[in-house]
């Protein structure tokens, strides 16, 4: 009787063990897959600009400065991105958000470039392009958190090391302008005092 | 603490609940096959003539052929079947402006939520609305109607088709279809079963010692009871789990485009459109997004509408979202990135 129990009991173990193992690995894939999301909206959002310049270009003749600075902001993402360091990257792309917000505010400037359908098409793809960026970092950062969550509470932890998982690092905003707070500025011109 | 915690405790809550349901349900049906077993047993064990003739589990094991035939039945052909009757037609290539923001707008939620990407469906009624169907991740399919994309704005689109992203990431579609098919098969049985009752029962003579004394009759009557009133507890019981799942898909949207506050204002307007539905089928009203008869959003609150209701009453929907964006819809919007204001 008692060594039916002891083995019951080493099978439920055993099966717990399997199970929490596959989940570390399941989910330290996920992780990995993860990571290529946001690659993959990268790559996608580089090979959307030269469409946009070109489209926006004879409109926008002496907004030169602007489109110069998503071109160049463009090839730097690319640069940093073909060396592989992740920081260089998000810093880069960071510059390349920025650089593409404001073009877009420009164009919002302009109404009979916002008309042509042409415009307003590339303007829904590039906002389009932007969430994605966004959303496949947020996913990332929602499977890393249950990874490392997995990792560090019982019983999933006693078997981290079994699994091969290491902690991995969340998608943070480098760019302190980035994650400064909108300066909105409500005065009207000339305080009534 | 911060708005995703409550968020994801929201689903966790969610989840539970409906666990908790759907192992009610099996239990219940279980009880209806297999506990008709047990007491043929019990009743048949002490009986001089073949003691225990009934070993083997007739009742349970037929119940449970039946309800896999409807179950295949549902997984192969529901979807397909859905489409044509909501007449909708698939999106290959997207054409116009409204066409594309749709696909983008799912793309997106594809990327948020992990999951591949559905086919996508427009629906030729005027009547804002979306569902999802579909009983694997991999083979998805996402509809929603013309009203919807007409009204909706760009925010609050993302959030619907979240919504719908939520069921098929939760295999909600293939649990419904399941249960679904339980509910059939116990109405077919039930149907059956009592036909031939009434024909049966006169000419059959009760044999005087059943043998299983006072258990056994305690069983069986609460058995027949359950058979009489298990038409109606079925569906009410599935009623209930389609009801959980709305609020956990709720909860997924949130997830997906941390913007609780849109589904609350996209729900608003799906509710108080006063457009009746012209193409969705009465019977898939479980699928979509809000109860598509639903006549006006807030009238159908008494607590016997509430047990038969597809749909959780929306104004308990949109409180508990706006509970999730802390209410302080004005902050919300200032957090969303310039790019995602600009609308189409």
């Amino acid at each position: 009787m008692f060594g039916i129990v002891l083995l019951a009991l080493l099978v439920v173990v055993v099966l717990f063990a399997i199970s929490a193992y596959n989940r570390l690995v399941s989910l330290k894939n996920q992780v990995a897959n993860a990571w290529k999301q946001i690659d993959v909206q990268l790559k996608r959002r580089h090979d959307l600009i030269p469409n946009l310049i070109n489209t926006v270009k004879g409109a926008m003749n002496f907004e030169k400065q602007t489109l110069e600075s998503v071109v160049a902001a463009r090839n730097q993402a690319i640069a940093a991105s073909n060396t592989g360091n992740v920081a260089a990257t998000a810093q880069a792309e960071t510059v390349l958000t920025g650089a593409l917000s404001r073009l877009l505010a420009v164009v919002e400037a302009y109404p009979d470039l916002k008309a042509t359908s042409n415009v307003s098409q590339l303007q829904e793809e590039l906002t389009a392009t932007e969430n994605k960026i966004g959303f496949a970092r947020q996913l990332y950062n929602d499977t890393a958190t249950q990874y490392n969550t997995a990792q560090q509470t019982f019983p999933t932890m006693l078997f981290a090391g079994m699994a091969g998982a290491a902690p991995a690092t969340l998608w943070e905003i480098t760019d302190e302008g980035e994650r400064a707070v909108p300066n909105v500025d409500l005065s009207l011109g000339t305080p009534t005092r | 603490m911060s708005a995703a915690g409550n968020l994801f405790a929201q689903q966790e809550a969610n989840r539970k609940a409906s666990r908790r349901l759907i192992a009610g349900f099996i239990l219940f049906v279980a009880w209806l096959g297999f506990g008709g077993d047990i007491i043929w047993y019990l009743a048949t064990r002490n009986s001089p003539d073949g003691g225990g003739v009934h070993v083997f589990p007739v009742a349970g094991l037929l119940m449970t052929v039946v309800a896999l035939g409807m179950a295949w039945a549902g997984y192969r052909f529901g979807p397909t079947m859905l489409m044509s009757a909501a007449r909708a037609r698939e999106i290959e290539t997207p054409s116009t402006d409204e066409e594309r923001r749709l696909v983008n707008v799912v793309e997106e939620m594809c990327v948020a939520s992990g999951v591949r990407r559905p086919r996508i469906w427009i629906v030729p009624d005027d009547a804002p609305n979306a569902f999802a169907t579909g009983v694997k991740p991999v083979d998805a399919h996402i509809a929603v109607t013309e009203g919807a994309l007409a009204t909706l704005n760009r925010d609050e689109l993302q959030a619907v088709v979240a919504h719908e992203m939520g069921h098929i990431a939760n295999y909600d579609v293939r649990l419904m279809t399941l249960l679904t098919a339980l509910v059939g098969m116990v109405a077919v049985i039930h149907n059956v079963g009592f036909r031939m009752g009434r024909i049966g029962g006169r000419g059959r003579s009760r044999s005087k010692d059943s043998g299983g004394g006072i258990l056994v009759v305690v069983l069986l009557v609460l058995w027949v009871i359950s058979w009489i009133l298990a038409p109606l507890i079925t569906r009410l019981m599935v009623m209930k789990v389609g009801r959980s799942r709305e609020f956990l898909a709720d909860a997924m949207s949130a997830q997906y485009t941390r913007n609780p506050g849109a589904l609350a204002d996209a729900l608003v307007k799906i509710g108080g459109s006063n457009v009746k539905p012209r193409a969705i089928p009465k019977s898939s009203a479980q699928l979509c997004i809000a109860d598509p008869y639903h006549s006006k959003w807030d009238d159908r609150e008494g607590r016997v509408a509430n047990l038969m209701a597809t749909h959780p009453p929306l104004r308990e929907r949109v409180k508990r979202l706006r509970e999730m964006a802390y209410q302080d819809q004005g902050m919300l919007d200032n957090l969303q990135s310039p790019l995602s204001m600009s609308e189409a």
